[in-house]
């Protein structure tokens, strides 16, 4: 059993990671893969052998060989209770979100007041429906004043991958 | 010769004048008009009358034609020739009377009136009787001929029906004939149609001297060739389903089922969307009214599986037999829930669903393969309350603890989902099927293990099956009952067929008729089975059955077919 309080965050340098600390809720360490889930399923999982244990809870990302952390699509609803920064895509780029393009200012719908520069953000459709994660390419402020076809926000993950890479789903330990 | 008077006169050129033009025509020399062939009564009957006058009595007729000319009496002789038979004696029974007539008349007055009139109406009495003749010929002609066309009618029948017997006689029956030249669609069809109209009205429109097993052999051998299932599968739906049912099953295989999605509840409401579908360009409407979360999809101009919604999470494209097993299951919030074979996730995120992401749920699948997909959907789903794991089922109960409710969806012959996958047709024999059987029967008397009888809130397992067939059903709960000290309860399903409780030579349990059989041909849906069990003790023991008997039983057909990880979980049964 692992619980983590601190975190490397290279894409989301920004969370606070008390959040993390909500009461019940555990981190676990399956292959280098973190889990997020309740400690009573934790528990649980405790019995279940080392190499038959697929996933639990969510999977929020894996660490890497060289230290760093992934983070996963599939923590994407979590991530969105907890971001400071967001991004609302327009119904028209959507789409093109969800291929992998990343956001381009025409597409921009609205965007968290005063993100800054180099920000992990959590891209939304204007349902607020969670698209995936993004990397600010300049300030919301400086995306006021650039050009349509300027690309704002850069795609690092986003829910299309449950279509492309069925067969290297990350999210599965085993 | 007659009278010299004016009229008398006049009669007599008139008839030589139509005797003459007889004669002629009788002789050879006119050419007749018309069909009716000339008869010389007239002119018989003039020369008669001629000498009727003077003579009475037969004998008279006779010296009559004796003293005619020759001409006449070759006439008459003609006349007989040309005259039938029958003609004959009646003109001479009516000429007989005709002469009675004569005889009365000439007796009572003048010639004239009494000869034209007698004349007159002897011939049309003798053109009547021809007449009548002729039209009794036609007649019994007529009958005849109707008579044949029945019977000919009716030997067609037979022969047609015949027809369809000659195939099965000439080739044998069962397995694969690869000589044969293969049949049309239409034709077996229509041959198939009119074996079943003779079973259904048997004692009437068979053939005396084909058996019924014939028939129904050929009528198996049709429907196998007709939709490509093996023969004995058609066999197996044969038992299940009577008469023209099973043509109806066979035709409704054909077809896919409507395209059905089930609402995540624990990302959205089914109304929204709804909505949001529409937008997207769905046409779409709720499935029913027996379920809440179910959507069916007429047709739409974007991919069902790849709009944002669906990667979102928001909706599973499911088929709607698949709610059943899991309403059915009921699972409560805070509750321990197993599923036994849980990929590729849709029972398992519908579990998580209703139990509103609190407790646990524990979906586990023998196959690494399909754990993937297994993990990307419950993620995808938004379900929080799983952990995943890769355990043969059997192995479950030692490695797990106890659960509140299991659902055990069987892996199976797949008979019911033969609309999705032909190819289950043409692959599923009696071995495969009974292999199958035994693991189903293995399955389920793990995930009975599984379960914590003194459960609070539960003690719940479903066994369901996309199967129809009755071995893979009735027989396996029939068989676990036995085993274990469990009891079938109500599923609480709205709908559905119930289950046998009898099956040929099978007699179940008589709460069998509370599990629930969905048919594509009755409901529209998948074809399914859902059986609900409830486990009133913690023991292994059986209720009812004999103690020794059961050791043996386990001993005889459970150790055979085991991995060496099963042998302490055979002790415990033992015990």
């Amino acid at each position: 059993l692992f619980v983590f309080t601190l975190l490397l965050f290279r894409m989301k340098s920004d969370f606070e990671l008390q959040l993390f600390s909500v009461k019940f809720a555990v981190f676990r360490l399956q292959k280098d893969r973190v889990y997020y889930v309740r400690e009573s399923i934790m528990r649980a999982a405790i019995s279940v052998a080392r190499d038959k244990l697929a996933a639990l809870g969510v999977c929020i990302g894996k660490f890497t060989h060289g230290g760093n952390f992934h983070l996963h699509i599939t923590a994407v609803d979590i991530m969105g209770e907890y971001a400071k920064y967001k991004v609302w895509v327009r119904p028209s780029s959507e789409m093109s979100f969800l291929y992998g393009n990343h956001v381009l200012k025409a597409g921009l719908g609205r965007i968290t007041e005063g993100t800054p520069q180099s920000q992990g953000v959590v891209v939304y459709n204007m349902n607020d429906v969670p698209l995936g994660f993004g990397v600010t390419a300049r300030s919301a402020f400086d995306s006021r004043k650039s050009n349509p076809t300027d690309i704002v926000v850069l795609n690092q993950a986003d829910i299309g991958v449950y279509l492309r890479n069925e067969d290297h789903n990350p999210a599965s330990a085993l | 010769m007659g009278g010299t008077g004016r009229s008398k006169r006049k009669q007599r050129e008139k008839k030589l004048g139509s005797g003459l033009k007889d004669a002629a025509v009788l002789a050879g020399v006119l050419p007749q008009n018309g069909g009716i062939p000339v008869k010389n009564s007239r002119i018989q009957k003039t020369k008669k009358k001629d000498s009727a006058v003077k003579s009475e009595g037969k004998d008279h007729k006779k010296q009559m034609f004796d003293d005619n000319s020759s001409s006449e009496s070759n006439a008459s002789q003609d006349s007989e020739e040309f005259l039938s038979d029958k003609q004959n004696s009646e003109y001479e029974s009516s000429v007989l009377d005709e002469d009675h007539e004569f005889t009365e008349d000439s007796d009572e007055g003048s010639d004239a009136e009494n000869g034209v009139q007698s004349d007159i109406g002897s011939s049309e009495s003798d053109e009547e009787l021809d007449i009548e003749l002729k039209s009794k010929k036609f007649e019994e002609r007529l009958a005849r001929e109707s008579k044949a066309a029945q019977e000919e009618l009716e030997m067609n029948a037979r022969a047609a029906q015949e027809e369809f017997k000659l195939p099965a006689r000439e080739h044998g029956r069962g397995g694969m004939d690869f000589d044969k030249i293969p049949e049309s669609r239409e034709h077996l069809q229509a041959r198939i149609k009119s074996t079943l109209s003779v079973l259904s009205d048997f004692k009437r429109l068979r053939d005396v001297n084909i058996p019924r097993s014939e028939y129904i052999a050929q009528l198996e051998s049709d429907l196998s060739e007709c939709y490509g299932y093996l023969p004995s599968l058609t066999a197996k739906l044969m038992e299940i389903f009577p008469g023209g049912e099973v043509v109806e099953l066979m035709e409704a295989n054909e077809a896919p089922r409507p395209l059905t999605i089930r609402t995540n509840t624990l990302k959205t409401r089914r109304r929204d969307l709804a909505q949001a579908l529409i937008a997207r360009g769905m046409n779409l409407d709720p499935v029913g009214d027996w379920t809440k979360v179910g959507l069916v999809i007429y047709e739409s101009q974007v991919p069902v599986g790849a709009t944002p919604e669906y990667l979102a999470g928001m909706y599973m494209i499911q088929s709607a037999s698949s709610f059943m097993p899991c309403t059915a299951l009921a699972p409560k919030e805070n509750e321990r829930v197993l599923d036994m074979a849980a990929a590729p996730g849709g029972k398992s995120s519908y579990l998580a669903a209703l139990m509103k992401n609190t407790g646990l749920l524990v979906a586990n699948d023998l196959k690494k393969e399909r754990l993937k997909a297994l993990v990307a959907n419950l993620h995808r789903m938004g379900v929080r309350n799983s952990i995943v794991c890769n355990y043969d089922g059997l192995e479950l109960p030692k490695a797990l603890g106890m659960f509140d409710r299991v659902l055990l969806d069987a892996p199976c012959s797949g008979t019911g989902i033969i609309c999705h996958d032909h190819s289950v047709k043409g692959s599923r024999t009696d071995e495969d099927i009974a292999a199958t059987v035994v693991l189903q029967k293995q399955l389920l008397t793990a995930a009975i293990d599984c379960v914590d009888a003194s459960s609070s809130t539960g003690g719940y397992v479903v066994y369901s099956t996309c199967s129809i067939l009755v071995d893979e059903n009735e027989a396996v709960v029939d068989h676990v009952l036995q085993k274990r000290d469990v009891k079938i309860v109500s599923t609480g399903l709205p709908f559905g067929v119930p289950g046998f409780s009898r099956f040929r030579e099978h007699r179940f349990h008589p709460n069998m008729i509370e599990s629930r059989r969905f048919y594509p041909h009755v409901h529209n849906l998948d074809g399914f089975f859902v059986c609900k069990l409830k486990k009133l003790s913690n023991s292994t023991q059986p209720k009812h059955t004999n103690t020794s008997e059961n050791v043996y039983e386990m001993n005889g057909s459970e150790m055979i077919k085991k991995e060496t990880s099963k042998t302490s979980a055979d002790k415990k049964k033992d015990r």
